[in-house]
Parts: C-alpha cells; structure tokens; sequence
C-alpha cells in the first residue's frame, strides 16, 4: 500500500485557478467587491465621529466629502456595492428554504421580497434625509 | 464513417513521472459516449487503457472524468456534442491520479463514513410492525439530496477542496442534510460535530460550482450554506441559553 501511494501522481491547483473558468472569476469578484462594503462602513463610522465631534468638524467632513477625488471613490464604491448586493441576492434562495403551508416558496419570489426590501429601506432613508 | 480525436490523460506509475497525453481516433457515432469511445479505445486499440465504468447509464457515479476542462459523467457525455474534437479526457482534478483516468478516493470515502450517512433513531419506542409513515412534503425536504450517486464531480469542481483537501466537501454535507432533512431521523445532533467544525461546512465561500457540476441535480451548495445556518443557529444557543433551554 505504502508503495502504491508513493507512485500516485498528485494534480496541482494552479496558482491562477480563478482565471480558468468565468464562473470562478465571477465568484473572487464578488468576494473581492466586499471591501467596498467595508469601505462604507468605515465611512459612516468617520461621519458618525464627525458629527459627535461638534459642527466644525462635521463641516470639514462635508468639505472633505466633496473633494472630486472623494467623489470619485464613493461613486465606485458604490457600484462596486450593488454589484455585491445583487450577485448575495441572486444566491440567496438556494440558500434559503421557507416553507408555508408545505409548500416551498419559489426563489424568483425569495429574491423579489429582497429587492423589495431594499428599496423600501432606502426610500425610507431618502424621506428621512 | 467520421472519426474524432480523443487526447488522453496517460500516467503509468512504474515509468511515469508525470501524466502525458496520447490520441486514438475513434468512430464518430451520434450515440456513443466518451465511455462508448474509451470501450472501443480499449477493445480495439489499446488495451492498456486504464478506466473505472460500471453502469454507463448515470447510476453508479463512477465514470467520473474531466472532458474538455468540465468534470462530467463519460457515461452521459456524447461526442457529437463536443464534435469536430479533439476531445481531452483527463482524470478527475483535485484527486491524486492512480493510473491513467483512475483516481484515489478514499479520502472521500472517510469523509463519507463521517457525516454517517443513514438513518439514527432510538427504536425502542418504535412499533416493529408499523411503519414510519411520512407525507409528500415531508419527503420533498430532503429527496432532493437523496439523488447523490457519490460521483465526486463536485469535488474536481471545488477550489476550496482543491486548495485544501481537509475540507470534508460538498456531498458529505449534501448527505448529511439528507437524513438531517428526514422526518425519521434523530442524528442531526452527532452530524453537527462533524459539519460545524473549520474543515466542515466552514471552509465553504459559497464558489457554487460544485451545484453547477452535479449531474443529478443535488444543488450541494444549497445544502452548505443551510448547514451553516443551522450551525450558527446552533452555536448562538449554546452560547446564549442555559443548558436547560436549548
Ligand atoms: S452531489 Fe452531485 S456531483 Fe456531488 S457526488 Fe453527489 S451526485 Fe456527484
Ligand atoms: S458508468 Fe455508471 S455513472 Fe457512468
């Protein structure tokens, strides 16, 4: 036996696996856009210590924010974001089973409620702002 | 008749240091298979072609291959579909080769053994003469992963099991959410050691391509990442509520 695993040929995983199919690319895209959520975060936790910092502070924030190359990277960002949102959405179903009256809800209206909900949270913050 | 080229994966262990490839032309017939093909290879050509088939009608799970880069069934692959060729069949990936297209599974096979695929039930409650009766939405929960035929086309499509073949794979967890799943079952408890530790549904990141590969329509990721609900659902209680509660 011991002989027998010596002479087996071990495949390797090359170092680029993620290039050779599209549906790997599409999944370390995915994976990577998250460090624009991250992003966000951390921008809302320097706008929430800007505002408890008084309104001068708060000011310099709204200056700082408006600088083009700010613009810029909130703006991808944020596309980089609703890419996420979207492709979580578009697995969402296969990970979640609900079940009413023993019958399984269908995935196309699984990921509506979430858009739904998405759009329903943000007109609320705009009606807010 | 049209003839098509096969580029086979040849690794003879006692001359080999590494895998080569070598082509046959064979009939190109509408019916055949690349099993068809890799018989008539044998048969006719080269007898020394090594290969595992037994059912070659998508039963038995063991023709597993990879065909032009894809893991696929060489039972239920036809070679009009991959026609003018050449067609490249190789071993199944992520695998260590034993000969020519044969892989070594028991690695696997251990971690088959572990998420014990079958029913547990304390019987002695149980009637011997009636039978566990269960409704068709009952059966709905879990058929679905019952169709598992072990073919392990999953885990050659799987980087993280490429990456790192600790990780205990998309058709054990599909498997243990098979009798976790079932109405008759009482092991999902024990199943739970196994699938909430790292290498078990935690080394998942949700790639998907192992529910893309399977030919039996077993959606494997979608079993994970329930696996993962039900484990974070289990270790919050844990962490949260007196023994007593849970
Ligand atoms: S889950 Fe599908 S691909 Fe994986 S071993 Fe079972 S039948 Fe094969
Ligand atoms: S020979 Fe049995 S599944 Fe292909």
């Amino acid at each position: 036996m011991t002989e027998l695993r010596q002479r087996l040929y071990r495949q390797r995983v090359s170092l680029f696996w993620w290039l050779s199919k599209p549906t790997y690319l599409l999944f370390v895209v995915r994976e990577l856009t998250s460090v624009a959520v991250v992003w966000f975060v951390v921008y809302l936790l320097l706008l929430v210590r800007a505002v408890g910092a008084g309104p001068e502070s708060y000011q310099d924030f709204l200056d700082w924010s408006a600088r083009p190359w700010m613009v810029a990277v909130n703006a991808v960002a944020l596309a980089l974001a609703v890419f996420h949102t979207v492709t979580w959405f578009l697995v969402t179903p296969q990970a979640m089973v609900l079940k009413v009256r023993g019958r399984r809800i269908p995935g196309a209206a699984l990921a509506g409620a979430l858009y739904a909900m998405w759009f329903l949270v943000s007109a609320v913050i705009l009606w807010l702002l | 008749m049209a003839e098509i080229t096969l580029r086979v994966s040849r690794y003879q262990p006692e001359t080999d240091t590494a895998p080569t490839f070598q082509e046959y032309a064979v009939p190109l017939r509408e019916d055949w298979a690349i099993l068809d093909a890799l018989n008539y290879i044998k048969d006719e050509l080269d007898p020394t072609l090594s290969y595992r088939w037994s059912c070659r009608m998508g039963i038995c799970g063991s023709c597993g291959m990879t065909v032009n880069g894809e893991p696929k069934l060489s039972c239920g692959t036809f070679l009009v579909d991959h026609a003018p060729g050449p067609i490249l069949v190789e071993p199944l990936r992520n695998f260590p080769v034993i000969r020519d297209l044969v892989i070594e599974m028991t690695d696997f096979m251990h971690k088959l053994g572990a998420v014990q695929p079958w029913i547990i039930r304390d019987e002695t409650e149980d009637d011997p003469s009636s039978e566990l009766l269960q409704t068709p939405s009952q059966l709905d929960d879990y058929k679905q992963y019952s169709m598992c035929i072990n073919c392990m086309l999953c885990y050659s499509a799987c980087p993280v099991y490429g990456l790192d073949s600790a990780f205990i794979g998309p058709a054990a967890i599909a498997l243990a959410q098979r009798y976790n799943l079932d109405s008759r079952d009482e092991g999902a408890a024990e199943r739970l050691d196994v699938l909430s530790d790292d290498e078990g549904v935690w080394g998942c990141t949700f790639v998907g391509e192992c529910t893309r590969a399977c030919p039996k329509g077993v959606d494997p990721a979608g079993a994970i990442q329930r696996a993962k609900l039900v484990a974070a659902n289990e270790a919050m209680k844990a962490f949260l509520l007196p023994k007593w509660a849970r």
